[in-house]
């Protein structure tokens, strides 16, 4: 799909105005909140272990070269394929190929951001497949034709009564009569008709939390079970995964799973750990006969060495998402591509260039929460501002945004000019007030359209303190 | 007598100058000499926010420049504080002159309530002011700084205010700057929820450390009729209730 | 250029340091296993990690019965699943330990074998290990333990011996290293903790969601 990122300003007004997603939103997005929160109180290594989870990404970051090749031996040597791919194009290309020779006719999928990046689905239907989502919420997505609105929970932005309308239109051997009108109906009614299509698949593709550079190992975790049951049926196993996913060893494993699902959900653990490495072996009686990885760079690699290198540490776990009050306004699909949120906002520049999707990175009031909830302490409102830099260097700033800059600093850096200013601006939004505010300002319609401004008191502050020194 | 440098900040400087005279009044009562600086405009935050690092550059050695010689730099105000302290080093290279004095004056830089309780240790306030008041936890302030108790601790101590704690005190209040009047309808947004939890709070008055956070709840507080007052927590500390709340005419009963 | 080739040399031209330098660290680092921080909660004795594994999986909608002896299971099994009201048939993989006990004692029992089909009800594994810090079983793929019995059926039983019951994760990949060989996996290693569930609908948890309804565990106090 093609990034709308530059009509974020008019999505979120949109979204604003949505009252059933607002619903959606003020329902769930607080209870991601809470249940961190008590995830976190639960374990009070929780801090300590985001930072060694913080230390063990640097590490691999700082070694990426050797530890996907050790990845891609061990790999190998299990049995498996290792394909590589610079951009979404290849990605795409390697998967089709792979499922053309598979003559695969349904392809069972689960969830995967990377696939959603790539924009997979598109071209496996444009091929002739069927792709099927698994994970409910991605299912409950592609039904809908739309995109993930969040990064763990892509259907957070539905409630019941769509969903219902929606199996109703789609699943037409659906008795009319059956009641649909609570949530473990719903799960129910998903759960038979995702059942048949594990059972009949010819290709199941998963992404991939983490790769294992010291075992081979592909890690999935999901609580349903749909990643599994997406590896096991088919006769082939595609894990579409992108280059910073690798850790080192189990035990570096066992660090950043303590942190993923307390930050996501507030589990201790998923449901379902997975740990993948090759295809089935000669006995087993089960499992995939081929396994295929594909790692996808897709200007990952370009951001190592750069001010923005710590956005590769991610592990997707969507923290910051729940804890931003722009996200938790607007929701997922307002930022107009794949990832939303604070890590949208500063991974989409650097996949499809600052100057598509330079409103993300403003779009922030730098609160700082999403640092401070990341298992993996990215500074994110440091990498957002990087991206103003980068904006501002390129001059892509507005110039309304860039001249009223340069007006003001050209003040400030003039004391003497600059107190006579103030001293102006302090008496004009003075007179201005009535009862202690100011209704209307024409350069601050942005402010007064929905807010009073207070007044001023007349002076200021500089100009009163001299004159009582005297 | 220890001198401190108190830097109004921009906003404080052109619109509410009471804060800049409370503060000042807390600080000479903890036993310091108060002086505010020749040559002090803005911190520079605007410009380092909408990434234009040589503008903060410029402002940030100009305002270092001003403010050198004082045992102690204090501000009314979280977001600027924390601008001086934690990024002001940031934008210089490692090493260099700049950097180093950087360092120094964040060193020596405070906000003001965390001045009052952790260098002035001020066990007391003599103050009075009738309120039920709530906590608005600036963000800077909060992630940047680590400021959470010490408003509260001084707010205890001024007779006449009862502390109420809102939900969600900690979340942003929708202000973010420039961010306010680029991204309107989200801003508005944000401050609804916080004008919100602030009503159920059943405080009557809404305290915060920023002024920027403070016009920006008072703006649509006023906008929505509520008669909530808004004030910045040095003028509560320093009892000043005779000065109007944010965007009132009448100063608040004794 | 393959893409192999460009994105190792791109990453290479961005690292600090030389490949020489960093293939050292990498294999010291792997060689080393070195364990994390590790949280102290797992920690201490097998009362402690069978309370706290008991505490953690039922508190994700899993069962926990213990029994004495390996030969005990076969009675635990055949309740549980007369208890749940699904027929008395049972699937299991080619494990000797499984194969050994004494069926013969749930003699209404019919013991299929190899990996599920999708009309099982109820499915035994036996655990390579249980973690108490998250209430969790490890279970390996094989002709032993078929991946499958994990998630096609209603009910998922699994024995976990005591001895196998350890305080953490790190504790476990020794043990795995031992039986494996160093840097090798079986196939498929599933860690399991509790049923199948999923939030995705208003966020509100319901079980199942694709796989099992009810897991069910069965830690043998003397094996």
């Amino acid at each position: 799909m093609q990034p709308e990122t530059a009509r974020f300003k008019e999505l979120s007004r949109a979204a604003l105005a949505n009252d059933q997603l607002q619903r959606s939103m003020v329902a769930t997005g607080p209870q991601f909140v809470l249940k961190r929160a008590k995830a976190r109180a639960a374990l009070p290594e929780f801090d300590d272990l985001r930072n060694a989870a913080r230390d063990i990404k640097n590490h691999v970051l700082a070694h990426l070269d050797v530890y996907l090749e050790k990845f891609e031996a061990r790999v190998q040597a299990a049995g498996g394929h290792v394909h590589w791919a610079e951009t979404a194009e290849e990605a795409r290309a390697i998967i089709l190929n792979i499922c053309a020779a598979k003559k695969a006719r349904l392809i069972t999928k689960g969830k995967s951001m990377v696939s959603e990046e790539v924009g997979l689905n598109e071209a496996l239907e444009g091929a002739g497949h069927t792709p099927v989502e698994t994970d409910l919420g991605e299912y409950l997505i592609q039904i809908r034709n739309e995109r993930p609105s969040h990064i763990i929970a892509p259907a957070v932005h539905l409630r019941r009564e769509q969903i219902e309308a929606d199996f109703r239109r789609v699943h037409t051997d659906l008795d009319p009569a059956r009641d649909l009108s609570h949530i473990p109906a719903l799960v129910e009614e998903a759960r038979r008709v995702l059942r048949q299509n594990y059972l009949d698949a010819d290709v199941g593709i998963t992404g991939a939390n983490f790769l294992v550079a010291g075992t081979g190992s592909a890690i999935i975790v999901t609580n349903e079970g749909n990643g599994d049951l997406t590896r096991l049926m088919p006769e082939t196993h595609i894990v579409i995964t992108s280059i910073e996913k690798i850790v080192p060893t189990l035990e570096d494993a066992s660090t950043l799973l303590r942190v993923l699902a307390r930050s996501a959900t507030g589990q201790d653990i998923s449901t379902y750990t997975t740990l993948m490495t090759g295809p089935r072996r000669a006995a087993d009686p089960d499992g995939p006969e081929e396994f295929h990885i594909v790692l996808l760079d897709n200007g990952r690699s370009q951001v190592l060495g750069t001010e923005f290198q710590d956005m590769l540490r991610c592990i997707r776990c969507g923290a910051c998402l729940n804890h931003c009050p722009v996200y938790q306004a607007v929701g997922g699909h307002a930022y107009g591509w794949v990832y939303p949120g604070p890590i949208g906002s500063v991974v989409t520049p650097a996949l499809i260039g600052i100057e598509n999707a330079a409103n993300l990175p403003n779009a922030s009031t730098f609160c700082g929460r999403c640092e401070d909830v990341c298992p993996v302490r990215i500074p994110l409102p440091r990498l957002l501002r990087h991206w103003r830099e980068r904006e501002f260097e390129q001059h892509l700033t507005p110039r309304t945004v860039r001249s009223g800059l340069g007006a003001w600093a050209f003040l400030a850096k003039r004391p003497k000019l600059y107190g006579l200013a103030m001293r102006l601006a302090a008496r004009f939004l003075n007179w201005r007030g009535r009862a202690g505010r100011i209704a209307s300002l024409p350069l601050a319609r942005g402010w007064t359209r929905t807010r009073d401004l207070p007044a001023a008191q007349g002076k200021t502050f500089t100009e009163l303190w001299r004159e009582r020194q005297k | 007598m220890p001198r401190v440098a108190l830097f109004p900040t921009c906003l404080v400087d052109v619109m509410r100058p009471s804060v800049g005279f409370a503060a000042a009044r807390l600080i000479e009562q903890a036993g310091f000499a108060v002086t505010v600086p020749e040559g002090l405009t803005c911190c520079g935050q605007p410009a380092f926010n909408s990434g234009d690092r040589k503008t903060a550059r410029a402002l940030a050695r100009r305002t270092m420049t001003a403010l050198a010689g004082f045992d102690f730099v204090v501000l009314p105000s979280g977001s600027c504080a924390g601008m001086m302290v934690k990024h002001y080093p940031e934008l210089f290279e490692a090493g260099s002159a700049d950097h180093t004095a950087a360092l120094a004056l964040a060193a020596r830089t405070h906000e003001l309530t965390a001045f009052l309780v952790h260098i002035a240790r001020v066990n007391n306030l003599a103050s009075e002011f009738p309120a039920r008041a709530t906590y608005h936890d600036s963000c800077a302030g909060l992630r940047e700084l680590g400021i959470k108790s010490e408003p509260r601790q001084l707010l205890k101590k001024v007779a006449g205010v009862t502390l109420m704690e809102m939900e969600d005190a900690e979340v942003c209040c929708g202000f973010g700057g420039t961010f306010c009047v680029k991204y309107p309808e989200i801003s508005t947004r944000m401050t609804d929820k916080k004008v919100e939890r602030i009503i159920a709070s059943g405080a009557d008055t809404v305290v915060a450390g920023d002024l920027g956070c403070l016009m920006t709840m008072a703006g649509r507080l006023k906008r929505l009729g509520s008669d909530i007052r808004v004030r910045h927590v040095a003028e509560v500390l320093a009892g000043d209730y005779a000065t109007p709340p944010l965007a009132e005419d009448d100063g608040d009963a004794a | 250029m393959s893409a192999r080739e460009t994105i190792l040399a791109r990453i290479r031209s961005r690292l600090p340091g030389t490949e020489a330098a960093r293939r050292d660290a990498v294999e010291l680092h792997l060689a080393a296993h070195g364990a994390n921080l590790v949280p102290l909660r797992g920690l201490g004795d097998g009362d402690h990690r069978l309370s706290l594994f008991t505490r953690l999986m039922t508190g994700v909608g899993g069962s926990v019965e213990t029994v004495e002896t390996l030969a005990d299971v076969v009675q635990a099994v055949a309740a549980h699943m007369a208890a749940a009201g699904l027929p008395p048939s049972l699937r299991k993989g080619a494990d000797t330990t499984l194969a050994h006990l004494p069926w013969h004692r749930a003699p209404g029992l019919t013991l299929l074998s190899g990996p599920a089909d999708p009309a099982d009800h109820t499915t035994l594994s036996l655990a390579f290990a249980g973690v108490a810090e998250s209430g969790t079983v490890l279970l390996l793929s094989g002709p032993d333990n078929p991946a499958t019995l994990n998630f096609l059926p209603e009910l998922h039983m699994v024995v976990l011996p005591a001895s196998r019951l350890v305080s953490c994760y790190e504790d476990v990949w020794p043990l795995l290293r031992a039986s494996q060989g160093d840097g090798l996996m079986p196939s498929t290693l599933n860690m399991i903790s509790g049923p199948s569930r999923t939030a995705d609908i208003e966020q509100t948890i319901v079980r199942p969601a694709h796989g099992p309804r009810d897991l069910h565990v069965i830690i043998v106090v003397g094996a």
